[in-house]
């Protein structure tokens, strides 16, 4: 009997957020898809927080649904309480954020792939990824290409394109204080092969870490001397193919406490006890995700930190300690807990761990997370070095288009930071030095006012479209809703109300400044004290339009002056990266690039100027010396001069 | 490397003093020897070390055309990086033609404007911003342009910029870490902190505009408008101004045809004076046309000079021309004509400072040729005053830059009109990142794809 070799178009490896959404992705578009993973049962998992979005997060879920995913989706079937973050701030920081059931979002994501056509999954743990050498390799391009996987039982299955969602898996170690375990996340099994397979290609690894917070038991807690925190009475859908009539159910609460000096007291006592603070764990945790230790530690004149309460589900009592993450050891954190209001007598039921695990650095990928150097092979999620569940989604589902398109020999996808968060996230990732787990965050996105998670559906449902994962159906109903948000701001524009009794009366009772002159009603909407809803009482023309439709002429006519300005960012930054770097740039010939610049030009091969100038080391100075070199390349091609 | 020489005139050609001839290239030692001899009749330049300077003549079929002194520059140690020979000759315009026409009879070929600078960048002798700032140096026409430059080109501004651009930046990180970390960093009060900020970078900007505008009217004079009634004395006044300090009078290229601007010299000021047609309304439509223009004229003025015939009242033509000029810098001169006064100066005076709030008046009289100094005094004062420190002070002197801090100020005002909106804070930032990046470009530090077609045009690269 010789080894098992099957033949399939693509391989995903890992059932994280990022796998399911690879996979999803290919086996969408007809192509034969197996998604490998250490275990069936833990697909989809979430072994931190038990909710999807939140606070730039959520723009990615949108994002993610707007290219044809399935984690809006999937979060939409299995919320317990929905709410809409910062309604209070500007429409560009509304965020959507849900809480999961965290078993039934994993059960029902699992139903998805299962009832997926062109998908397989298996449990396998993938060893060693196959490759064979490029025929006629140029300078610039890919030296090797992606031939397949092997899986650890020896079995091949042959590949046109491989796509590593790996997440915390490769060579896991769990810390509990002193406590070690060679595991992944929930104990469940480590890959400990791939790390040197892919070291063999010349892959650069690197070794992060992240950390979750304990899990209590809900009979010990009293809940009385917390804050209640109740979900949104009207609840959004986080899928724009969700009819918002079927979210509207019975919500759960989630719970406020604070910390306080004497919690503080008690980590600080023990900080040396901290495997982090003790130096035992090398691997760099992210900021912005920090644990109490770091909190007590960065924000030391604060009194208290916020610590939420969170069900991880509603057929369990676990709840999910929001806000204290902590490696220090179990006897600690028991007391350190108990200190806290309403946790006097709590029970842990899971202690909180850190994780450290394999990763690489995204600079050996282009922006369509195609490895530079191994043509076929993708990477996305906690692999690239980010963290979070939505972060992971939003490269498998760019991954899982991109290898799709490749292997059917289209033209595959770029994302840009104007775009959408997935644009920024993945031009930081493959573009800047990222020495921590990378978080999204809203500040991240320099033309946020644009990257709305209202209108991802206008931004990118198109790219999802030309990928071939959005129908003509619902590619008609957004021609047709952009239609619509047009005429009727041109409507708003044209319709002029008169300076007569009535309208100054509606004015005075909405504390409105009395009009001299006629005006139109979209001036009128401008003003902050007025609304498309107020409105209403003095445009007998206005005809019903949907929602969604509502949402945006309003936030288009309110907002104009501001939008308008960051589309003249957006051009800007456009000019930029559409000056493109051709692939066979020979750096040395470019006359005075400092010596660094041409390092790192070089090892990131930037696609364009944009790209280029946003590499950490590269400066301006630098550019305007490459933007000279190429404008001069472009003009001697055209008239055949020689100046350099 | 070019693998030509190049050579220019690389002072202004006028009746100057001196004039230097550069010659930068692979050949330029080569070129130069072939015309140059020393004090014993040898052509020894290939002899000289680098960084050396030397006396001697330039000759023409063994007649001498000019005593020089010669420097010597070999690359890469030069502006070029390239051998540059700069030739110290005798000024006029004829002569520094008659040796730079030698120079490229024998090799060399005329460089196109700017094209030193080119190489100096192209070398990487200088990044962009400063090669901006070298073109400014080259065109400007005096001692303090050039200064102004070179302390540009030194860093001055960029150490200013920085600083604005540093305040702003602590702004927008405080606005976003907000965003991203409401629990621990709170936006109370905030908007009126943020005011106090702008407010004090505004004032920062203001500055530096005002220095840009002192340092065009010192560098290319104070464009002056003299206004008035036929026969108020305004071209008596500007007799009087050519005929003062023997003035340097030479015609401004690119002035228009119907108004007649002359650069003239009083003291160390230089005037350029438009003398315009008598303002007053006309029906006959030839003149008309010179009205409107003498409107357009004086509001693009830095000084209207408002000559007032003080021997009759104030009628409707001078109520025209208060108006007109009212927000202008005006020196009114009260011009004492021949005739007995049909009304009282005094009055004359107090309705013009009423009408003209801050303007100057001075007594003058044409015909004794008196008030010239305190006119001069007057001028001093208004544009001069706070006496420029051209060692110390940041001085703008480039359009461009102007623009860009123009464009910041602007920016900050609307970060100001969203805060009395009261708009969400997160609003604030993309006025904010706007005048960040418009102050960016001032320095270089964000490129803009129009700086580099800028200096392309400049550069006549590769047309």
């Amino acid at each position: 009997m010789g080894q098992i070799r099957e033949k399939v178009d693509v391989c995903v490896i890992g059932a994280g957020h990022a796998g399911c959404e690879a996979a999803l992705a290919c086996a969408r578009t007809g192509l034969e898809t197996v998604l490998f993973t250490v275990s069936v049962d833990s697909i989809a998992l979430m072994p931190c927080n038990p909710n999807i979005g939140g606070s730039s997060k959520g723009h990615l879920v949108r994002e993610v649904d707007a290219l044809g995913g399935e984690m809006g989706k999937n979060i939409d079937k299995t919320f317990i309480q929905s709410k809409m973050l910062n309604v209070s701030k500007g429409p560009a920081v509304h965020s959507l954020r849900a809480q999961a059931d965290k078993a039934e979002y994993s059960r029902s994501m699992r139903k998805v792939l299962e009832g997926q056509e062109h998908l397989i999954l298996k449990q396998a743990e993938v060893c060693e990824i196959l490759t064979e050498d490029m025929p006629g390799k140029k300078e610039g391009t890919a030296e090797k290409k992606v031939t397949g996987v092997r899986i650890f039982t020896g079995a091949i299955y042959e590949a046109k394109a491989v796509i590593l969602c790996t997440g915390t898996y490769l060579n896991a170690r769990c810390l509990c204080g002193e406590a070690i375990t060679y595991t992944g996340p929930n104990g469940l099994q480590a890959a400990t092969h791939l790390t040197d397979s892919l070291k063999k290609l010349g892959i650069q690894m690197r070794r992060f870490k992240t950390g979750t917070p304990a899990r209590m038991d809900k009979r010990s807690i009293d809940f009385s001397k917390m804050e209640e925190q109740t979900g949104d009475e009207r609840v959004i859908p986080f899928s724009f193919s969700t009819d918002p009539e079927t979210v509207q159910i019975p919500q759960d609460s989630c719970w406020l406490t604070y910390t306080n000096e004497e919690t503080h007291r008690i980590i600080r006592e023990n900080l040396d006890r901290s495997p982090i603070y003790a130096g035992i764990i090398e691997g760099t945790g992210p900021r912005y995700c920090p644990s109490i230790e770091d909190k007590v530690v960065k924000f030391a004149d604060k009194e208290r930190h916020q610590v939420f309460l969170e069900p991880e589900g509603r057929h369990t009592s676990e709840m999910y300690v929001g806000g204290m993450s902590s490696s220090l050891p179990e006897d600690v954190q028991l007391a350190m807990y108990r200190t806290v209001p309403g946790l006097e007598h709590c029970r842990i039921v899971r202690n909180a761990y850190a994780i450290e695990y394999d990763c690489i650095d995204a600079c050996q990928l282009y922006p369509t997370l195609e490895f530079k150097k191994i043509s076929g092979l993708y990477s996305a999620g906690q692999f690239n070095g980010s963290s979070g569940y939505e972060e992971a989604a939003a490269q498998g589902i760019l991954a899982g288009i991109n290898a799709s398109l490749k292997c059917r020999g289209k033209e595959q996808i770029l994302i840009d930071r104007s775009e959408g968060y997935l644009g920024v996230l993945v031009d930081d990732l493959v573009t800047k030095d990222n020495r921590e787990p990378y978080r999204m965050m809203t500040s991240r996105a320099e033309y946020r006012l644009l990257l709305r998670q209202d209108n991802a559906d206008i931004r990118l449902r198109r790219k999802g479209f030309e990928a071939g994962l959005i129908s003509q159906e619902q590619m008609d109903y957004l021609d047709w809703k952009i239609e619509k948000i047009r005429e009727e701001i041109e409507r708003l524009q044209n319709t002029v109300i008169g300076a007569g009794p009535d309208h100054q009366r509606f004015l005075e009772k909405h504390n409105s400044a009395p009009l001299k002159t006629g005006t139109t009603l979209a001036e009128l909407m401008c003003r902050p004290e007025l609304s498309y809803e107020l409105l209403g009482e003095i445009d007998p023309e206005r005809k019903p339009l949907p929602e969604d439709v509502l949402e945006q002429v309003e936030i288009e006519i309110k907002y104009r002056g501001y939008i308008e300005r960051q589309l003249r960012q957006v051009e800007q930054y456009k000019k930029m990266e559409k000056k493109k770097i051709p692939a066979d740039i020979d750096y040395d010939q470019v006359n005075s690039l400092r010596l660094e610049a041409r390092q790192k030009l070089k090892q990131f091969l930037p696609l364009s100027v944009g790209q280029a100038s946003r590499i950490s080391g590269v400066t301006p100075a630098d550019i305007s010396v490459l933007l000279v070199y190429l404008e001069h390349g472009a003009r001697k091609n055209k008239d055949g001069e020689h100046m350099f | 490397m070019q693998n030509d020489t190049i050579a220019a005139v690389s002072t202004a050609l006028s009746e100057g003093g001196i004039g230097i001839i550069r010659i930068s290239g692979p050949d330029a030692v080569k070129i130069t020897d072939r015309i140059f001899v020393d004090a014993k009749g040898k052509h020894p330049l290939t002899t000289y070390h680098s960084h050396t300077i030397h006396y001697g003549f330039i000759e023409n079929n063994k007649q001498i055309v000019d005593e020089v002194m010669l420097s010597l520059m070999k690359g890469p140690k030069s502006y070029t990086k390239e051998d540059t020979v700069e030739i110290n000759c005798h000024g006029g315009v004829f002569l520094l033609q008659k040796v730079l026409k030698l120079v490229l009879e024998n090799g060399a070929r005329l460089a196109e404007p700017g094209e030193f600078t080119k190489r100096a960048f192209l070398n990487g002798r200088i990044d962009l911003t400063q090669a901006e700032a070298v073109m400014d140096l080259i065109r400007s026409g005096n001692d303090f342009a050039l200064s102004a430059s070179l302390r540009q080109l030194q860093g001055s501004v960029k150490e200013e910029i920085c600083d604005l651009r540093a305040k702003i930046l602590y702004e927008i990180a405080f606005i976003e870490s907000a965003l991203d970390d409401p629990e621990h960093i709170q936006m109370d009060k905030y908007p009126e902190r943020l005011s106090g900020v702008i407010r004090q970078l505004k004032g920062q900007i203001k500055k530096l505009t005002d220095s840009f505008e002192n340092g065009r009217v010192r560098r290319e004079g104070i464009r002056t408008v003299i206004v008035g009634k036929p026969n108020a004395g305004k071209s008596s006044f500007l007799n009087l101004l050519a005929g003062e300090e023997r003035a340097i009078v030479t015609d401004i290229p690119g002035t228009t045809r119907d108004a007649l601007e002359e650069s003239v010299r009083l003291w160390e000021i230089c005037l350029n004076v438009v003398d315009t047609a008598g303002i007053r309304e006309s029906e006959n439509p030839v003149e008309k046309i010179g009205v409107e223009r003498a409107k357009r004229y004086a509001d693009q003025a830095d000084l209207i000079v408002y000559m007032v015939d003080s021997s009759l009242p104030l009628d409707e033509n001078d109520e025209q021309i208060m108006e007109l000029v009212k927000e202008k810098k005006v020196i009114v001169l009260l011009n004492k004509n021949d005739l007995p006064p049909f009304c009282d100066p005094a009055e004359t005076e107090r309705i013009l400072r009423e009408k003209i709030p801050g303007c100057r008046v001075i007594r003058t009289s044409m015909s004794e040729k008196s008030g010239m100094e305190a006119f001069a005094d007057a001028v001093r004062e208004m544009f001069f005053s706070g006496e420029i420190d051209v060692e110390n002070d940041v001085i703008l002197t480039n359009a461009r830059q102007e623009e860009g801090l123009r464009k910041a100020f602007e920016s900050l005002e609307m970060v100001e009109k969203s805060i009395r909106d009261q708009m969400p804070e997160d609003f604030y930032s993309i006025d904010l990142m706007n005048a960040y990046s418009s102050l960016g470009t001032i320095i270089g530090e964000e490129v803009g794809d129009d700086l580099v077609e800028e200096i392309f045009s400049r550069f006549c690269m590769g047309k």
